[in-house]
């Protein structure tokens, strides 16, 4: 690790496994087949474990196909794992079966979305979404009003201004701060964000995440921040784990992962991130295809070494055996 | 000496007609493309950048032009019959739209889908011209055979070079890119931006105005950024200044709700600018910042006059002179 650059409190405390996780995987694999004669197979999550804690956002940054979503969905039980194992504070995710453990479950996992327009019934008054909320989760919540207007306080959001507008009528902000509220209102423990301001504008984002973060550290709940985005990574996240074709190829406290690169596609995605401050070298010939080769070295090179631990908190995969 | 103007927009002005009455996306612009640069033409959604482009390149109803100019090598394009713009087209100047990885056609191979293209407009898909395009294809790093495949075989990365290498074959003097880089992950950002700068080094283009949300891309590869807010320039000038010196206190907040790496929310909390853009429906006169700017007076209320603050750099503001330019950097 470069000089200056200290771990934080928290990853020592985890690194002390002094905190339990609420959610960790072991060995996660997704594989899903297509086509009818010809059955075609692809790993979409290939052999992935991690933990997250409470308190601590985790990025999963990865370009388009690399499976992060994926990851997401299987967390919120909308997809089956393969193989491998889930856990939400030790329980199999996916032996929870039935309405009342299901509805438990998702009283404190939930997620959201990129598109916050989709993710409300365009037909209902915003109240509405509030009211089902009460319905399935909190039946003997007496006064729903008061506590709604709480959360939507709690989220910068005037009360009397949204509550009783259609979804067309508010902005993609406003939309993603409500999810947020809702999750408020059901007490998380685990939110998975996939790519939760990706639809937003550089001006209202800000707003969002900063109040995403707020929430994580003062609820102690534990985030999955799915993104493409490397620097709004960077800003939130306590720990990154960098996704490509499925595998995790480099994962550890954010700060350790960008500034001490390790796996060469982690190094190209680094190159590659359009960074106010600082321009690309353009006397570099840059072709994103190179990195498949760049990665056949690397792991010729390491053999044997598979996942390595260069430090506590810092892990890479250096060879596929 | 001053370089040559290959774009001149004076005052244009163009709304979407509908029921309600005008959107004002676009009202009263005026800037200049010079030959050989890259203007960087960034702000949020509704600010009126894409319908620049529309405007400037096909103006479809309920999009109608208003009044103003907009001079292309000393000829109006606004006036210009629709048969002699699309003799331009493609030729002289060319747009890279939006979207554009999805308008290859799902059932054509690619080589057809070029072929129709420019037999539309008005060049034979000769043996000569695809000679020209598998050395264009070589020139993105892509190997001839992709000619033969279908869309759905390709990448989001490989369509978007295709789309470049039919929009620039013939060369032409200005290029509008409009958000190419959107859809595309981080690697093929980089390689589709910086393609855009090469094709313009070796002189295949002439100009680019590229439009994109995404400052940082811009300031990777912009020579001048022009920064717009509701249907108006607020500001104009050359890269570094603007990113390190914004004087606009729209342009001084957005490059301060930047994140960057390096930045994380423990030390250095980045906060976004309170409120929404305006919307434009029959909107009236005066600053479209002014409902969320700190530095609002009544004076805001009248459409302020762009003025120099050097002869390079421009600015759309009543107060800017007593707001200062301290800033992040």
């Amino acid at each position: 690790m470069p000089a200056g650059i200290t771990p934080r409190l928290e990853v020592k405390a985890l690194a002390d496994r002094r905190v339990q996780p609420v959610i960790s995987a072991e060995n996660l694999t997704k594989v899903f087949s297509s086509g009818v004669f010809f059955r075609q197979q692809t790993t979409a999550v290939n052999n992935v474990s991690f933990e997250m804690y409470p308190g601590t956002i985790l990025s999963l940054i990865g370009e388009s196909g690399s499976g992060k979503t994926t990851i997401g969905r299987m967390i919120l039980k909308l997809l089956r794992p393969t193989s491998g194992k889930l856990y939400y504070k030790g329980q199999d995710v996916t032996e929870i079966r039935g309405k009342t453990a299901l509805r438990e479950y998702y009283r404190r996992v939930q997620g959201v979305f990129q598109d916050p327009f989709s993710s409300f019934n365009p037909l209902f008054r915003v109240d509405r979404a509030f009211d089902m909320v009460y319905d399935v989760f909190l039946p003997d919540v007496k006064n729903r009003e008061e506590r709604t207007r709480e959360v939507l306080q709690a989220v910068n959001l005037n009360p009397d201004r949204v509550l009783h507008q259609f979804p067309h009528q508010l902005s993609g902000g406003q939309l993603q701060r409500l999810l947020i509220a809702r999750a408020l209102l059901l007490d998380v423990e685990v939110l998975v964000a996939d790519e939760l301001i990706s639809m937003l504008d550089a001006s209202t984002r800000m707003g969002v995440l900063n109040l995403l973060v707020d929430i994580c550290k003062n609820n102690g709940m534990s985030v999955l921040f799915i993104t493409h985005d490397l620097a709004l990574g960077y800003y939130i996240s306590d720990y990154t784990m960098i996704m490509h074709r499925g595998r995790l190829v480099e994962k550890g406290a954010t700060r350790e992962v960008y500034h001490n690169p390790v796996h060469p596609y982690t190094r190209m995605l680094f190159r590659s991130v359009p960074d106010i401050g600082e321009r690309w070298d353009r006397s570099e010939k840059f072709v994103p295809e190179q990195v498949d080769e760049e990665i056949a070295e690397f792991y010729a090179k390491n053999r044997g070494r598979g996942l390595a631990q260069l430090s506590p908190s810092h892990s890479v995969l250096m060879s596929l055996e | 000496m001053a370089a040559e103007v290959i774009l001149d927009v004076q005052e244009l002005r163009a709304y979407y007609r509908i029921l309600k009455g005008d959107v004002k996306a676009l009202d009263g612009v005026s800037f200049q493309v010079r030959r050989g640069e890259i203007l960087g033409i960034a702000g949020e959604s509704g600010c009126g950048k894409s319908t620049l482009a529309h405007t400037l390149m096909l103006r479809k109803p309920p999009l109608r032009h208003i009044d103003g100019k907009a001079i292309f090598l000393g000829q109006d394009i606004m006036t210009m019959s629709k048969e002699a713009f699309r003799q331009r087209r493609l030729r002289d100047i060319s747009i890279i739209p939006q979207y554009a990885l999805d308008a290859l056609s799902p059932t054509k191979k690619i080589r057809t889908f070029m072929s129709d293209i420019v037999r539309e407009h008005g060049i034979p898909a000769d043996k000569k011209f695809f000679e020209r395009v598998e050395e264009r294809l070589r020139f993105v790093n892509l190997s001839p055979d992709v000619l033969d495949r279908y869309p759905i075989e390709l990448s989001g990365g490989m369509k978007q070079r295709i789309i470049m290498v039919i929009s620039t074959i013939l060369n032409p003097e200005l290029v509008i890119a409009d958000e190419i880089t959107s859809a595309l992950d981080v690697s093929s950002q980089r390689f589709a931006a910086s393609l855009l700068v090469e094709l313009r080094d070796q002189g295949i283009i002439g100009s680019a105005m590229f439009i994109t949300h995404d400052l940082a891309i811009l300031y990777q590869i912009a020579d001048r950024l022009m920064i717009m807010y509701g249907g108006h320039i607020v500001e104009m000038g050359p890269i570094d200044e603007i990113v390190y010196r914004p004087r606009h206190p729209y342009t001084k907040a957005l490059i301060d709700s930047l994140p960057r790496v390096g930045v994380q929310y423990e030390e250095q909390k980045l906060e976004g600018i309170k409120g929404t853009p305006p919307e434009l429906l029959n909107i009236g006169p005066g600053c479209r910042f002014r409902f969320r700017c700190p530095y609002k007076t009544s004076k805001c209320e009248q459409t302020p006059i762009t003025e120099h603050i050097n002869p390079e750099h421009s600015i759309a503001c009543w107060h800017y002179t007593e707001i200062g330019s301290e800033s992040v950097g």
